[in-house]
């Protein structure tokens, strides 16, 4: 596998990025959050996801753009570029397992989602 | 090995098109009269419906030289050589004749006046064109199957059509008393005029010395400007007779099973070859022929042993079709004169085996029922008249002829299927040829893949069992408004990036709010999303409605300030209007509400929808226009406007038949007529392009837009995820005459529902960009990071060149 963020995710450092509610079921947002760009998503059941922008296949930042999804149930997210389809999970790509995106740790506090890059 | 074909029709082409595929190393030279290659002459008749000769030609094999508008004039067998009336000559090593047929002219008086006509060639039907502008009636002598074809061709040049058979009835040998009763029936219901019992006792000439009547025996006269003769045809064996090759006494080149003459090297096949004393006239057995002729030439054994005689077709839009003998012991008949259908089928004498059968007015026994000849019955003889033996391919022997035209086994393509893991119809073709040429076996060939079983790929994706034009059928009936509702109730899992645009396209093809309302939102691709067409670096680009492609100076003016003022690359379309790249998402809103204040409304170029209705400049300019062009263009172009569809959709009209607006290679495509508008459906430029295919004629103006309604409702409708007009047709069972029937004759009964449908998009219409620049919800969305929405993508960056802007793009190392 090629990761391409190498940046170890680091729990512990929490930066606030939006209003559950700015959230849509079932779509994402980029968030940037110092000079990284963070996809998040909000699942059908509510849960949320975190992954990097970066797009592996097209080098845009776009994945949170993508139309989500599951797969055999696991939750993904597809490239809107080519289509290739990522697990919101392990943000590995399963058309092609040898790539994946990062993932990130994200959480709701009173309503304020947050995630943690480093 | 120095070969040389005299004649270049089908049975020739299949020859040089079997000895290429089978890597022939030695020279080719072929020599043709007709001043034009090879090209389908059973298609003949849709050259004058609108297919290009084009269309029609068959490809030249690489490596084989084609002499056309040269004719062989005589063949020296001792020195082996051919000379042409171009005054030069060929060596051959081995020789094929392949010289076809020429059409046989009764002698009766006044048959060489100018007005009459033979039926073979693409320059026959020329000729028969030119003289039937100002021509009331028609005249065809032979009432057999290329006779009724010549009919259908009369009477679709708008001609008061006779037809005069010999016999007691329509097409004497492919049809009984019984059924060709039906068929006559059929005919004149069309408005034809059938005479039999008929013959031609003198063509009389008129005082500008062209045809003006036929006398018949008994005296009667009918005027007529167009006579045809098709009264049977006499194979061309003139070069074998002068050079002492042996013929049949009623003509034709005597051959042995492997199709050579009574010189080793020199073969014949088609038309004029006498194989097992019989002159074949149907394009299945000279394909065969052709094949086993390649086969012999590369040191093979094949051999030409007798073929099946059985016929399909459909002429004046009467099925008919027979098989196997047309006579038993016993029979059972089933006629229908009010329904126009008759079917009987001949069974042996202890009423076990199946010895053949004619079906008029509906031939769908023929499919289930052709591979049985010869076997035992597959059910009782009643229900096989009526289910055709539904199924009845799975009990099929192996060696059983599916492809008659191409001679192919149920057992050969099983294996293909098996061995090639074969999962379409595409596929069977490609590898055993069965299916390419009458297409009529296609639907059994579905069957034995689903019988093989292959999952013929139904399914949408692992959330949906059901096909697009199944998914369709069920929100359109049971009113269903959301992707939550429709997947919970017949589906699994919450969908993914295939099924849910599928199902946002569905809602909006049936009016079911603005795509970005509510739950919609979740469903769109990212071009649906930001109403704009994503780039390969993140951006988007903005391509403003211009119908027909006419605009004013000044909102020319106001798209290139906007260009300006955003930054943005302009590049002209090929669909006549403008793209705007480089926008970045949260740049589109403010682009939009300038385009939105000067009058522009959303082009969908980001959408599976209606692009462009192209126009050339039209009657109102032009000087060689016969209707404004551009008035029409733009009128489809707001009437279908913001129409979702499986695919997108292409639009032209053109003026003339000069055709500047390229319509054929559109979905759909109009050019005017000097009595109206010619609708032609089903063209793709792209990635395989196709010429769309005549649909109707002169339509009037409201006649075009209902066809065309219900043209897109019904394609809408019915076709599969992505799948273009072009490919739809191609795969519709029964093709395009099917497709007439359902909207132009409403065989099905939805033409009310489809027209509706169009009425409710029509009439709910509302520009996207407007509604969502005037939606504060909608707008929200339109940010680069939701938590910093001022802030630009800052890995979107650009370089100049010519004068504009270009994409940086960040080089990246993926491992693949």
């Amino acid at each position: 596998m090629t990761v391409l963020d190498a940046t170890p995710a680091l729990a512990g450092h929490w930066t606030p990025v939006c209003a559950y509610t700015d959230l849509l079921p079932e779509r994402g947002a980029a968030v940037l959050v110092g000079d990284r760009q963070v996809a998040v998503f909000r699942a059908f059941d509510g849960a949320l996801y975190a992954l990097g922008n970066l797009d592996p296949f097209s080098g845009a930042q776009v994945m949170s753009r993508g139309i989500v999804g599951t797969r055999n149930g696991e939750p993904t997210v597809a490239s809107p570029m080519h289509k290739q389809v990522f697990s919101l999970i392990s943000g590995v790509c399963v058309d092609n397992p040898r790539v994946a995106v990062p993932t990130y740790p994200i959480r709701v506090t009173d309503g304020t989602v947050e995630v943690s890059v480093a | 090995m120095r070969l040389v074909v005299v004649g270049h029709g089908p049975a020739a082409h299949r020859l040089i098109e079997t000895l290429a595929g089978r890597g022939f190393s030695g020279t080719v030279t072929v020599f043709g009269e007709e001043p034009r290659p090879a090209y389908d002459r059973v298609a003949l008749t849709s050259y004058l419906s609108g297919k290009s000769v084009e269309d029609l030609t068959y490809p030249v094999p690489d490596g084989v030289t084609v002499r056309t508008g040269v004719r062989v004039t005589a063949i020296d067998r001792a020195r082996r050589v051919v000379t042409t009336d171009a005054g030069d000559s060929e060596p051959y090593d081995v020789l094929v004749l392949a010289t076809g047929s020429a059409p046989f002219v009764p002698p009766v008086p006044g048959r060489d006046l100018p007005g009459c006509f033979v039926y073979r060639t693409i320059d026959d039907l020329d000729a028969i064109r030119e003289a039937s502008r100002g021509a009331r009636a028609g005249v065809v002598v032979g009432g057999g199957l290329l006779g009724l074809e010549a009919a259908d061709a009369l009477r679709g040049l708008g001609l008061d059509t006779h037809v005069i058979e010999m016999s007691g009835r329509l097409m004497p040998r492919q049809v009984d008393e019984g059924g060709g009763s039906v068929l006559r029936g059929h005919i004149e219901a069309l408005g034809l005029t059938i005479h039999t019992d008929a013959g031609v006792r003198s063509i009389e000439a008129g005082q500008d010395g062209r045809v003006a009547s036929l006398v018949k025996p008994d005296g009667e006269t009918i005027g007529a400007q167009v006579v045809v003769f098709s009264a049977g045809i006499r194979p061309r064996d003139e070069l074998a007779r002068d050079c002492g090759l042996e013929v049949g006494e009623r003509g034709g080149v005597v051959v042995d099973e492997g199709m050579r003459t009574s010189d080793e090297r020199v073969y014949a096949i088609g038309e004029c070859a006498l194989a097992g004393g019989v002159v074949y006239g149907l394009v299945g057995p000279c394909n065969t022929q052709a094949e086993v002729a390649a086969e012999r030439i590369m040191d093979g054994d094949a051999s030409f042993t007798g073929a099946d005689m059985s016929t399909k077709l459909k002429l004046l839009g009467v099925e008919v079709a027979q098989f196997g003998a047309m006579s038993g012991a016993l029979d059972v008949t089933y006629m229908d004169p009010v329904g126009g259908v008759y079917k009987r089928l001949f069974i042996s004498d202890d009423a076990k085996t199946l010895l053949g059968g004619v079906c008029v007015g509906d031939a769908a026994p023929y499919d289930a029922l052709r591979p049985f000849v010869g076997r035992p019955l597959p059910g009782a003889p009643s229900d096989l008249l009526f289910a055709g033996a539904g199924g009845a391919s799975a009990e099929l022997p192996d060696d059983a002829q599916v492809c008659s035209c191409n001679n192919v086994t149920k057992g050969r393509i099983c294996a293909a299927i098996a061995d090639k893991g074969l999962t379409d119809v595409g596929g069977i073709k490609d590898c055993t040829r069965a299916g390419t040429t009458c297409g009529s076996c296609v639907p059994m060939l579905k069957q034995l893949l689903v019988k093989s079983g292959v999952d013929v790929g139904k399914a949408l994706c692992e959330h949906f069992s059901h096909s697009r034009a199944e998914l369709f059928d069920i929100v359109n009936v049971r009113g269903i408004t959301t992707f939550s509702q429709l997947i919970a109730e017949h589906g699994t899992g919450r969908g993914c990036d295939i099924c849910k645009p599928v199902v946002a396209s569905i809602l909006a093809s049936l009016g079911r709010g603005h795509i970005l309302d509510g739950e919609q939102a979740a469903l769109q691709d990212t071009n649906d999303q930001f109403l704009a067409n994503i780039q390969k670096n993140g951006t988007y680009s903005v391509v403003p409605r211009i119908p027909g492609g006419e605009i004013t100076p000044d909102k020319l003016i106001v798209i290139g300030e906007v260009a300006r003022d955003f930054g943005l690359y302009t590049k002209i379309t090929g669909a006549q209007r403008i793209d705007l790249l480089g926008a970045r998402v949260e740049q589109l809103p403010a682009i939009w509400r300038r385009l939105v204040d000067a009058g522009f409304e959303s082009g969908h170029a980001y959408g599976k929808a209606l692009r462009t209705v192209k126009s050339c400049v039209g009657s109102t300019w032009c000087r060689y226009g016969v209707q404004d062009s551009v008035g029409m263009a733009i009128a489809l172009e707001l009437r279908y406007r913001g129409l979702r569809s499986p695919h997108k959709l292409k639009s032209a009209v053109s003026g003339c038949a000069r055709e500047c607006a390229e319509a054929r290679s559109k979905d759909f495509g109009i050019i005017a007529t000097e009595q109206g508008w010619n609708l032609y459906v089903g063209g793709n430029g792209g990635f395989k392009p196709r010429h769309a295919d005549l649909l109707a004629s002169d339509l009037s103006t409201d006649d075009l837009v209902r066809t065309i309604d219900r043209f897109l409702m019904f394609y809408i409708r019915t076709a599969d995820r992505l799948q273009r007009t072009a490919a739809w047709l191609e795969n519709l069972d029964g093709g395009l005459d099917y497709l007439r029937e359902v909207i132009m004759e409403d065989s099905l009964g939805i033409c009310a529902e489809l027209d509706a449908q169009m009425e409710r998009h029509v009439s709910t219409y509302a520009d996207e960009w407007r509604t969502t620049i005037e939606d504060p919800d909608k707008l929200r969305r339109f940010v680069s990071f939701v938590n910093a929405p001022g802030v630009p993508d800052p890995s979107i960056s650009f370089e100049t060149e010519r004068d504009q802007i270009k994409p940086v793009l960040i080089p990246l190392e993926v491992t693949r």
